[in-house]
């Protein structure tokens, strides 16, 4: 019994040394990010963290991260005028090629395209950042 | 049919720890501490507003068997059935900076939204806490 209690207090601390570096990309999302400085949040190795992160969410780092700067992007593009390229550089992406060939294969269409479905409704952003990101890739 | 809100329930892995940070960190009050025996009735409020109760609860036996308790555990601990509490304040930067300053961890920096400042911090086992400075 203290063996299984140990093992959960194990996968607790693990938990929230993945979730630390999880926030640690939502809140820094549009800067350059590498796993060598989340794993770091985390307190584990690199190969580790990624591992680990995939085991505890179920997607690698790297496709967080993407799903994520693409959510901020949806976001943005459909409540705010500003210009396809802004957005793509305000979210993290270094070139317009890159974040236009991302967002289409994540959301199945173009970022203009995407646009044009017109403004949101009002919800309180966390819960926007929630469940509008995209769900798979492709 | 209903009066008001009274009562809403989070959990957390540890009370003791619960309370230094609820409390100690985040500036909330004790409303009740009691052993009722076969729990402890742990609530909090914000100072000035003891009719809004959040109760700390512990996931554990004999509410939960075991192995539940330690899925909710695991869940909680990875973000995923954590609550979220929203809280409001008149200066969002400042008290963003102050509970910076006291180790919480945040989740979003202070922001400007359609309907006021707005930001995030997890409390230690993985809840999510929000607090806003509505717009005036």
């Amino acid at each position: 019994m203290w063996c299984d209690l140990d093992v959960g207090r194990a996968v607790e601390d693990t938990n929230r040394r993945m979730l630390r570096a999880r926030d640690t990309m939502d809140r820094h999302y549009a800067e350059p990010l590498d796993v060598a400085a989340l794993a770091r949040v985390a307190h584990v190795s690199e190969a580790h963290f990624i591992r680990t992160f995939r085991a505890t969410f179920g997607e690698t780092p790297h496709r967080y991260l993407q799903r994520r700067r693409v959510e901020r992007a949806m976001f943005l593009l459909r409540s705010c005028d500003r210009s396809v390229t802004d957005i793509c550089l305000e979210v993290g992406f270094t070139s317009l090629g890159t974040f236009s060939r991302t967002f289409r294969d994540i959301v199945g269409e173009s970022p203009s395209a995407y646009r044009s479905r017109g403004p949101l409704a009002a919800v309180p952003t966390c819960f926007a950042m929630s469940w509008m990101r995209p769900s798979s890739f492709g | 049919m209903f009066n008001a809100l009274t009562i809403s329930q989070i959990f957390v892995l540890d009370q003791d720890q619960a309370l230094d940070f609820y409390v100690g960190k985040l500036g909330l009050e004790v409303h009740t501490d009691a052993d009722l025996g076969f729990m402890r009735w742990l609530t909090v409020n914000v100072p000035g507003q003891p009719d809004r109760e959040i109760l700390l609860e512990r996931p554990g036996a004999p509410r939960m068997d075991e192995a539940t308790a330690a899925q909710v555990r695991e869940l909680l601990t990875k973000g995923a059935m954590a609550g979220t509490l929203f809280f409001t304040t008149d200066d969002c930067q400042k008290t963003y900076e102050t509970l910076l300053a006291k180790g919480v961890e945040f989740t979003d920096e202070p922001t400007k939204r359609d309907y006021g400042i707005d930001c995030g911090l997890r409390d230690p086992f993985g809840n999510a806490i929000r607090f806003s400075q509505p717009l005036s």
